[in-house]
């Protein structure tokens, strides 16, 4: 059984379709990314998943459980970590996680060991009111909440969101320890660097699923030449490039602007043919799932 | 742990929560504490309907000895003031119209004279009348003031005098003390305020930060959790009543007539009528801002349609019968005629029905409203 399966899930706003006919699964223990811009469905499929919206068609599962008729079982073996930080801001540290605790019915020293990795980095400040935390610890300690019942499933959505470099990948590295519990993480993210620490991703915009694979895998899938190039004005250089021979795709990536070539193209004839153009560099790159996610989504 | 006694151990835990985040807050506790005290100590003072100090010019043609009683006992008044003694019209109704003067009483010429032989022209009561209850009080006043001294004018002459035939009773509040009739209708007030604004700003809260969604992902049974919210209110209601009574007997001994259980039971009832109702209107809302004009609109209609501050009796037909479907008009009926007349819970037993129906119809819209799931 997989830890999540969702089959042709729609659920619109009005005119605004958030999310359309998406399916896939995540398969038990597994770290999944949910890789998209803002206003992809990422946000509208966790509250579908953590039962707090109703799909308009389709259905999907957690752990077997449905999420419309078994909302209530699906409640007690989900962990959610929503993308604003909604702890008790007037409670302190230690009453924010005994609290979720009690309502979930166990206490804090039954899970103590699943959660001591993240909240000892946090229980310094244990008296400190919640609302008075940095934002790398009130990740910390909303990721601690999401945990204190042992969730077979734990649902993340845009954990990294607003928060500093170092704290990010220390975040990342706090997934990599649960997925050792066997606890099945979906977590999304509009950082395309952070989709290499997954084990699967799936690319998604505008409400619907581009691609489905490794991070890997994904970055194989890119089956074009791909190259970098360079100049003084770079602004010309994208209109230049874009209408050169043998360019299918032209756009700026960092301080270089890629382009996506078909078999026909040459890049010595490339530099030859625009050689009047200052400063003017070309070198071929590896593709990054943020390349595909551009083919993907002009496509 | 069985499961039997989960709900409760899940309320008690959000129960205790909702009291530490009152506790935290800086502004509540004071505000809890402070509010009916002041209410209580100031209000009563100042919403007074008692008309006092009427300004009195007296135009007196006649210069008689009968015109001249008639000045001295509009200056012995205790609500009448003397303010100008003239034989011109005009020039009292300049004062009048300078607002100086609030009521004007002329006496025509050869009054005591006419009087003895036959029968006097008119005498003639002028009254401002821009503030209605002012003008129709204060000519009440100089009318029995002039009565009183007529018929001790012709008293003199005739033994029969008329006044002595009536005696008038105020029952329940003897000396006509407004205070009296004002105190339970501001207890009811600070129901209002108190427990109909804090549960709804205390969902709406919530909502606005996020907390909400973080409840609705556990398995907190809805039920419990608007129980969690209306629990405490009721609570801090009960405390507010008895602050109110406390300071009412010591401030204005005035003492509850009726038995202390009658209003407390009344109290409780409403409590979570008013409470239940404002859950409701959270309920309904996504913000503050908005939770708060939509209860001004319905306090309003409280504040002025359940005959809180003037008699039901006095409205027109549709808005008497409008009147039976609001609740705070059933409180006011408790707490009134407890208060004042001592009436027993078995006589005011339609009001409590009332006011238990009420409390359940808006607790269920509130659990019925509150949605878990969008």
């Amino acid at each position: 059984m997989n830890a999540i399966e969702i089959h042709n899930l729609s659920k619109s706003y009005g005119k605004v379709h958030a999310l359309k006919d998406v399916s896939f699964e995540v398969k038990q223990g597994e770290l999944f990314g949910l890789i998209g811009p803002d206003g992809a469905g990422k946000s509208t499929l966790f509250r579908l998943l953590t039962t707090l919206i109703a799909p308009d068609s389709g259905s999907a599962s957690l752990n077997g459980l449905d999420i419309v008729k078994d909302y209530r079982s699906i409640r007690s073996c989900v962990g959610y970590m929503p993308g604003r930080f909604s702890l008790y801001p007037d409670l302190t540290v230690e009453e924010n996680l005994q609290f979720f605790a009690a309502l979930f019915g166990v206490t804090v020293e039954e899970s103590y060991e699943l959660v001591a990795p993240i909240y000892r980095q946090i229980e310094p400040f244990r008296k400190r009111r919640a609302g008075k935390l940095s934002g790398g610890m009130k990740q910390k300690l909303a990721l601690s909440c999401a945990l204190i019942h042992r969730p077979k499933v734990l649902l993340l959505d845009e954990p990294t969101t607003g928060v500093d470099a170092v704290s990010r990948s220390e975040f990342w590295e706090m997934l990599a320890g649960l997925k050792k519990h066997g606890i099945t993480i979906l977590v999304s993210t509009p950082y395309m660097d952070e989709a290499s620490r997954c084990d699967r991703i799936a690319l998604c915009n505008e409400g619907q699923i581009l691609g489905i694979d490794t991070p890997n895998g994904i970055v194989q899938g890119f089956d074009s030449p791909l190259y970098g190039i360079k100049a003084r004005n770079m602004f010309a250089l994208l209109e230049t490039a874009r209408n050169a021979d043998g360019v299918t795709d032209c756009y700026p990536f960092g301080e270089w602007h890629h382009i996506v070539t078909d078999g026909s193209f040459n890049p010595d004839m490339f530099i030859r043919e625009f050689e009047r153009i200052d400063g003017l560099e070309i070198t071929p790159v590896e593709p990054t799932i943020e390349d595909m996610f551009i083919k993907l989504m002009k496509r | 742990m069985t499961n039997s006694n989960r709900p409760m151990r899940t309320f008690m835990v959000l129960f205790q929560k909702e009291f530490l985040q009152i506790r935290r807050n800086s502004f509540l506790p004071r505000l809890i504490i402070a509010f009916p005290i002041l209410v209580m100590l100031i209000m009563p003072l100042i919403m007074t309907m008692d008309v006092r100090n009427v300004n009195v010019a007296l135009v007196d043609l006649d210069r008689s000895t009968a015109s001249r009683r008639m000045a001295s006992h509009i200056e012995a008044s205790e609500y009448l003031t003397l303010v100008q003694n003239t034989a011109e019209y005009p020039l009292a109704m300049k004062a009048l119209e300078q607002g100086d003067v609030d009521v004007i009483v002329q006496i025509p010429d050869n009054f005591e004279h006419d009087m003895a032989v036959s029968v006097p022209k008119r005498i003639s009561i002028t009254a401002n009348a821009v503030n209605a209850t002012k003008g129709s009080m204060g000519m009440q006043y100089v009318i029995q003031t002039v009565a009183h001294t007529l018929t001790e004018l012709y008293g003199e002459r005739t033994p029969a005098v008329v006044s002595e035939l009536i005696t008038v009773e105020n029952r329940y509040n003897p000396t006509l003390n407004y205070r009296h009739y004002m105190i339970p209708a501001l207890m009811i007030i600070l129901f209002i305020l108190i427990c109909g604004f804090l549960p709804a700003l205390s969902i709406v809260g919530e909502k606005e930060s996020g907390t909400i969604e973080q409840i609705n992902v556990t398995p907190v049974p809805r039920l419990t959790f608007i129980l969690s919210k209306l629990v405490p209110y009721w609570i801090i209601g009960i405390f507010v009543v008895t602050v109110a009574m406390v300071v009412a007997w010591l401030v204005y001994g005035l003492t509850p007539a009726g038995s202390i259980g009658a209003i407390y039971l009344g109290a409780a009832l409403f409590i979570l009528t008013i409470s239940g109702f404002s859950l409701t209107i959270a309920n309904f809302s996504e913000t503050m801002q908005q939770t708060m004009f939509v209860m001004f609109f319905f306090i309003m209609t409280f504040m002025l349609m359940s005959g809180l501050l003037t008699p039901i009796d006095s409205m027109p037909l549709w808005a008497q019968r409008f009147t039976l479907i609001l609740p705070p008009r059933y409180m006011v009926e408790i707490l009134r005629s407890v208060y004042l007349k001592g009436t027993a819970i078995g006589e005011l037993w339609t009001s409590y029905c009332a006011l238990t129906i009420s409390a359940v119809i808006f607790n269920t819209l509130a659990a019925v409203t509150y949605k878990k799931q969008a």
